[in-house]
């Protein structure tokens, strides 16, 4: 029993950060309709502008979180001005082939740039951890989890309670309409991308010292958080954020019962049977598939 | 091309090792060989179908691993039965390779199918996710990260000479080449068919093809099944030439390089995958003296983007209308000629 | 009405097609008989297209059925449906832009073509015979549209008017018992639309029944034998032309939208 409490305890802190990943790529995903393949570089961007702030330049922690969130929302605007609004009109394929070759070229160059040694972050928090009756967890996940809760909230707020957030949804419905209305479509598809790539930092920082940093590391971010909106559906927040946690526990008990090895592919194997039975995903409301 | 053109082509190849004296150099157009067959499997799916199938990796890892586990032998349990198979001749693990893929890709295939666009290519994705963690966590069977080595080389069975092992380059060098072949023959026919018309229909406007009665699944299955084991015959010669296959057979990188392939070579032209195959399998040696392979896969990346906006056809169209420009008196190329490079 | 004679050949029985909370069609029952030519008419957004896609399969209706020739269409894919004899065009021009005039035919003789895969691989005798005698059927299909001028031309660099024929020309090389057209003339100049009236005919002499949807009110009336009129999802009317044009419903239904060309 208690080992099943601690992997609930487990999932619903990794719950947390997979839902980042999740919201940002459905929000992507569901206002843009670009299967964003750059969703994992900009995790393990998060991640290694963190180990630079804080290790290489000894920059604070929170500070060189925050600055690395910054700097993944700035990442992704440049992504999307440079590549993506230049490819806007095409078909599909070019747009996926041309985000496979973004991610290829930024893989390699956080290879060459940091080689392929795996490299650690160091934390302000003390050691020991909390330990809640016959369950304990590290004070870098009870951050980790504080700080994915406090954005998922923040999303939301933005989302809902600000005048972008009512064009990115109104673009998310009808974008001819939207931009009759006078929703600048370009502004919002910018702040789209540049807002989803900042969730993905974000997890990615949080990540990072909790595990280890390298150039690889984005994708199985990638891979998952795909099978976060798929559960969800596409453009779900709430979809987007419950299919995280569902995620977490079918990889942490799967992982603790089943096989530990097969944790990753728990994910997967999760979307195929999904889209076996349910092609527009579990949650889905309104939705075309392809 | 010409009707002499493509056998000019064979026969050029054909010569190589008769003065190719670096070994090393043939060991390179032997695995670019073997991935120009990879490739053409690929763009069967990609280019003349238009499905944007990324786990493609899957198929030649499932070849190359049935292959090899058929000829070395493997004794596994599974639910508490035991599964024993001596070791079987080579031929014979290179068949079930490629049938044993073949039934992936119809598996796969029925149940990709059911989605479209993105989603499709997650499914695709995932799949090849899924094989390789079984590749490396079923280590009873497959002997996970420590990788299946000593796999037996090619040994056919040859007229005058009976069972043969080709321990060295040159008659491994020539089965590929005869598998590649016979690739390019297998999906040339099919393309330039009533076959290849339904793929190229359902590729273009797929209501408008089942609306004239072309059953857009059944054929898309089709494809993937032969797609699939025409990969796990790559992958079946790249385990007995390798000698050695491990988890990393299956990685995203390698789907990528077969990619790029297919995309710069130009997607659905019968050359296109092996002028982006010899283009992508030979510069990576020749530039390593110039650059480590980060920096190379840097430029692969940047010239898949800029290839896919600028020159969205790929090389080999740009270069034949380029050619076909030059000669308009020529008479009119028949629908045959066109549909080949549609 | 009908004489008792003809044999309907397709019948739409209370079909009901609703989209979560949008019913676009309420509850739509007719008939087609044999060798007729019948247009499907009504006001703009009255379920026409939505009533071609119910019946040959792009959507399966929520209730009721449709039987063509006595078989039930629903739960059938289109290309089952294309299969039995009867194939729909598209309202928006759907073409294979990409490959020629003769391209387009050929690949829509599809199913005229028996070669199967291993047929194909082996190149076995018989396809290089049927691959010659579909190439002529192909011309015969281009002589009759008279589109034989522009067999070389890529689809999409057609003339819209030529690129309309040119579906019908594609639906017409499947060998169809019944084709139904979707708003074939649109777009079309009083002269093409002239001749599109006579090629309709030919199409009927041929023995192939033809339902189609069209706005063009001069054309209706002077090709079909019956007319159907759906508004807000129901049918509210049928009959021979002159019937409808005085119907006082369909005036009603019209006027809403504004006067019928007549």
């Amino acid at each position: 029993m208690d080992q099943f409490l601690q992997h609930i305890l487990n999932a619903t802190i990794l719950g947390g950060t997979y839902a980042l990943l999740g919201i940002g790529l459905t929000l992507i995903f569901g206002i843009m309709r670009v299967v964003n393949f750059m969703h994992g570089e900009l995790y393990t961007f998060g991640a290694y502008m963190l180990y630079m702030f804080v290790m290489a330049l000894g920059v604070h922690f929170f500070f060189g979180l925050v600055l690395a969130i910054v700097l993944g929302v700035l990442l992704g605007a440049l992504i999307e001005f440079v590549l993506l609004r230049p490819i806007r009109g095409a078909d599909i394929d070019t747009t996926m082939l041309v985000m496979i070759g973004a991610w290829i070229a930024f893989q390699s160059l956080e290879q060459f740039t940091w080689s392929g040694v795996a490299k650690s972050i160091t934390t302000p928090f003390p050691a020991d951890p909390l330990v809640i009756g016959s369950v304990s967890v590290s004070w870098g996940r009870v951050f980790v989890f504080t700080v994915a809760i406090g954005l998922i909230i923040g999303s939301h707020a933005l989302i809902h309670r600000t005048r972008l957030g009512k064009a990115m949804r109104a673009t998310f419905q009808d974008r001819e309409t939207a931009a009759l209305m006078g929703v600048k479509i370009d502004r919002i598809y910018m702040a789209t991308y540049a807002f989803g790539s900042g969730l993905a930092a974000a997890a990615g920082a949080l990540l990072g010292p909790i595990y280890v940093v390298y150039p690889t590391m984005g994708d199985s971010a990638a891979l998952k958080s795909f099978a976060i909106v798929i559960l969800g559906g596409l453009g779900n927040f709430w979809g987007a954020a419950l299919g995280g946690f569902v995620l977490a526990f079918v990889e942490e008990l799967g992982a603790g019962y089943i096989s530990s090895g097969y944790r990753d592919a728990m994910g997967f194997v999760l979307i195929i049977i999904i889209l076996i039975f349910r092609p527009t995903g579990i949650f889905a409301r309104k939705e075309r598939v392809g | 091309m010409t009707r002499l053109g493509p056998w000019a082509v064979v026969l050029f190849f054909a010569s190589v090792p008769l003065w190719m004296t670096d070994q090393y150099f043939l060991h390179i157009l032997i695995t670019t060989g073997i991935f120009i067959i990879a490739a053409m499997s690929l763009n069967l799916l990609l280019g003349f179908t238009g499905q944007l199938s990324l786990g493609h990796v899957a198929f030649f890892g499932i070849g190359a691993y049935t292959s090899a586990l058929i000829s070395l032998g493997f004794d596994v349990n599974i639910f508490g039965q035991m599964l024993i198979l001596g070791p079987q001749p080579v031929w014979f693990g290179l068949f079930c390779g490629v049938i044993v893929a073949g039934l992936a890709g119809c598996f796969i295939g029925k149940v990709s199918f059911k989605v479209r666009g993105a989603y499709f290519v997650i499914v695709t994705i995932s799949f090849a996710e899924v094989v390789r963690l079984v590749a490396l966590n079923w280590v009873d069977l497959t002997e996970g990260p420590m990788a299946l080595n000593n796999i037996p080389p090619l040994t056919l069975w040859l007229p005058g000479l009976g069972d043969t092992t080709f321990w060295r380059k040159t008659p491994n060098y020539y089965v590929v080449l005869l598998v590649a072949v016979f690739s390019f023959e297998l999906i040339r026919r099919l393309v330039q068919s009533r076959i290849g018309r339904a793929l190229i229909a359902l590729r273009e406007n797929e209501p408008l093809a089942t609306s004239v009665g072309i059953d857009v699944t059944r054929y898309l299955v089709i494809v993937t099944v032969i797609s699939a084991g025409m990969a796990g015959a790559a992958g079946g010669l790249y385990s007995h030439y390798v000698r050695i296959v491990d988890p990393d057979v299956f990685l995203f990188i390698y789907t990528v390089t077969m990619v790029i392939m297919v995309i710069v070579g130009g997607k659905g032209t019968l050359w296109g995958p092996i002028v982006g195959g010899l283009l992508f399998g030979i510069l990576p040696e020749v530039l390593r003296e110039v650059a480590p392979p980060d920096v190379q896969w840097m430029i692969y990346g940047a010239a898949m983007i800029i290839i896919v906006i600028f020159l969205p056809q790929g090389i080999v169209p740009a270069v034949t209308s380029r050619w076909r420009e030059r000669r308009p008196a020529r008479n009119k190329s028949g629908p045959d000629e066109q549909l080949d490079q549609a | 009405m009908s004489a008792s004679a003809e044999t309907s050949i397709l019948e739409v029985d209370c079909i009901r097609v609703q989209f979560g909370g949008l019913i676009a069609i309420a509850s739509m029952t007719f008939h087609v008989n044999e060798g007729e030519i019948v247009s499907l008419i009504g006001p703009n957004g009255a379920g026409k297209t939505t009533a071609f896609n119910a019946i040959t399969g792009f959507l399966q209706p929520s209730a009721g059925e449709a039987r063509y020739l006595g078989q039930r269409l629903n739960g059938l894919k289109p290309n089952q449906v294309a299969t039995l004899g009867l194939v729909r065009t598209f309202q928006k021009t759907s073409l294979f832009g990409g490959n020629t005039v003769f391209e387009n035919i050929l690949i829509g003789l599809h199913r005229q073509g028996r070669q199967g895969l291993v047929g194909v691989l082996l190149r076995l005798p018989g396809m290089r015979a049927e691959e010659a005698r579909l190439r002529e059927e192909v011309q015969e299909i281009l002589d009759f549209i008279g589109l034989a001028h522009r067999t070389e031309e890529v689809a999409s660099a057609l003339p819209y008017g030529e690129q309309r024929l040119l579906e019908v020309a594609v639906s017409l090389a499947t060998h169809p018992k019944m084709l139904l057209l979707d708003e074939p003339a649109s777009g079309m100049n009083p002269a093409e639309t002239a001749s599109f009236v006579k090629l309709v005919k030919r199409i009927q002499a041929r023995g192939i029944t033809v339902l189609l949807v069209e706005h063009d009110m001069r054309l209706v009336m002077g090709i079909s034998d019956r007319v159907v009129v759906l508004n807000q999802g129901e049918i509210i009317a049928e009959g021979p032309p002159a019937e409808i044009q005085r119907h006082p419903e369909v005036i009603r239904a019209y006027l809403g939208q504004g006067a019928a060309h007549a």
